[in-house]
């Protein structure tokens, strides 16, 4: 997203961590894939609510 | 005829007195006792500070639902509990002072046969000098703070617009502080925003935060279910930050902060400084600070409540080092050591012990985070203290037969930057067990069939789902009961 802090420092925070390719990106925002994750997430999300007490 | 008294109108406490007046409409009296007038969505204030929302999209009066439902509401603050009543009450009762303009500074003894405390935490400012809204940083933990903090980040947006460059630091502004989740979520919203507005070139974005590793969140770190890797929490949140423009400064006890300025204490024991335009830093927790007093009007606050103002509960608080912890350390019931008809529930309970490894600098000072209790095991808990009150009226019999740990209780954390159907994106998070259980999971301490971390409009979705869906059921709209917590 951003270009202003220099992720080619050796050693520094920065160039160390991990970053989205563009086909992460694109799965991201692609709609049908996030209206499935939608429903996927909100179903995993209840099953550890409601089974996480009795 | 049954008396329940709950303390504090927040996510617990709520949830708490949703149940009971739910099922404890005649014969019996449900009472809260909360200051606010108002019920406030807690996680969407980030919202509030980023200027997505306004203060009125995320709090409702309460005074409107608690007539509806049929509870007494009085807003005044609890001053102390007297468990064993004293010479005039058998009862035991509350002592609270009003807030409310009509009745302003009287005072009340309200008697109960069992009482809730769910005051939650108080932002404890004063332990850093310089700390808050009437100083020199912002803060989002209630929708008045986001307010101002709008108002300030809008004054920098402002002065980057004209071209002069601005430095913003979000994190934690104690070297044991925990809310690191909506710390986060407010610095990828700041970062969301500045880049909205083509401003990212004038922009130097810091997050500073205790934890040993980015992606402790006062948990301990935990490990995620991503991209067919199964990936510590740290790999995530240090992606994400990377992605969205901002350097960090983890291992730091923040100790004081004058204006533009913030000094802080890391774990190598340096002594260190960093200059800002807008700092928005979270503050340590205590408990409400109220007293406890026996029959003869003895202090007995500390066998009730430990040193924060937490209250013991259930719990094992037996001291032990870290290696020892155990996920059977942890509450279930959350009913006071001392009295059997007094519950904590929400924030107001203490934990046992952290799940952070404790942590301390060459010079003492102790640098890590303390443990999170979120929205979700909140009204948990407050749900199943409700009910086992309920039970216990209806049947006469304490039997405990709810119970949620949060050694055996999931969570979500969804971190929410933009806003929109397609602009905005969230990070989502599972974790199950909250508290990792290292002889059940021996392998990664968690339920790694349950646990995910993923980034995508998706989460963004959930996110403004819950917003609409939680603050419908505390209206206690129709059929409110069969949403989860």
């Amino acid at each position: 997203m951003s270009k202003n802090i220099d992720k080619t420092i050796p050693y520094s925070n920065n160039s160390f961590a991990t970053e989205p390719t563009r086909m992460v990106k694109f799965l991201r925002v692609c709609f049908l894939y996030q209206v499935y994750n939608f429903f996927k997430l909100n179903l995993k999300v209840m099953r550890i609510v409601v089974g996480g007490h009795s | 005829m049954a008396k329940v008294v709950v303390l504090g109108a927040g996510i617990s406490g709520h949830t708490a007195v949703s149940y009971l007046s739910k099922s404890l409409k005649k014969n019996h009296e449900v009472i809260m006792v909360s200051p606010n007038s108002n019920f406030q969505w807690i996680p969407s204030n980030i919202w509030v500070g980023v200027g997505l929302m306004t203060p009125d999209q995320v709090k409702f009066k309460l005074a409107p639902v608690y007539k509806k439902m049929g509870v007494n509401y009085k807003q005044a603050m609890a001053v102390s509990i007297h468990p064993e009543g004293d010479a005039e009450n058998t009862k035991g009762f509350v002592k609270i002072k009003y807030i409310s303009e009509e009745d302003k500074g009287k005072e009340e003894n309200v008697t109960y046969d069992y009482l809730i405390n769910a005051t939650g935490p108080k932002l404890n400012f004063d332990a850093t000098e310089g700390l808050g809204p009437n100083k020199f940083t912002q803060s989002v933990c209630t929708y008045d703070h986001a307010e101002h903090a709008w108002s300030k980040f809008q004054e920098s947006l402002a002065k980057m617009e004209k071209g002069e460059k601005q430095t913003f630091v979000v994190g934690t502004g104690h070297a044991l502080a925990t809310c690191q989740g909506a710390a986060f979520e407010y610095i990828l919203n700041i970062a969301f925003e500045i880049r909205k507005r083509k401003l990212m070139h004038l922009a130097d974005l810091w997050w500073i935060s205790n934890e040993y590793e980015l992606g402790d969140f006062g948990m301990g770190g935990a490990y995620v279910k991503r991209n067919g890797y199964v990936t510590p929490t740290k790999i995530f949140t240090e992606s994400i930050l990377k992605e969205y423009g901002i350097n960090w400064i983890k291992r730091a006890g923040v100790q004081k902060v004058e204006k533009g300025i913030i000094y802080y204490e890391n774990l190598d024991g340096k002594f260190l400084t960093r200059s800002f335009d807008f700092a928005m830093l979270i503050p340590g927790f205590t408990g409400a600070g109220m007293k406890a007093y026996n029959k003869k009007n003895e202090d007995i606050t500390s066998d009730v409540f430990v040193a924060n103002g937490m209250m013991k509960v259930d719990a094992d608080y037996t001291p032990k080092p870290y290696e020892e912890w155990s996920a059977k350390d942890w509450p279930s019931t959350y009913q006071s050591q001392k009295y059997d008809n007094v519950y904590a529930a929400g924030i107001a309970f203490a934990p046992p012990h952290g799940m952070s490894k404790p942590m301390q600098s060459p010079n003492g000072t102790k640098i890590f985070p303390t443990p999170p209790r979120t929205g979700m095991p909140s009204g948990v808990i407050g749900k199943i203290v409700a009910q086992n009150i309920i039970h216990a009226v209806k049947t006469g019999k304490m039997e405990h037969k709810h119970k949620a740990s949060m050694a055996k209780m999931g969570a979500a954390c969804i971190v929410s930057a933009g806003y929109g159907m397609f602009k905005g994106q969230a990070a989502v998070m599972t974790v199950n067990p909250i508290v990792p259980d290292w002889e059940k999971y021996p392998k990664w301490g968690r339920n790694i069939k349950d646990t995910v971390g993923v980034v995508g409009t998706a989460g963004h979705w959930m996110k403004l789902f819950m917003h609409y869906m939680f603050l419908y059921k505390a209206k206690a709209k129709p059929f409110w009961w069969l949403i989860p917590e």
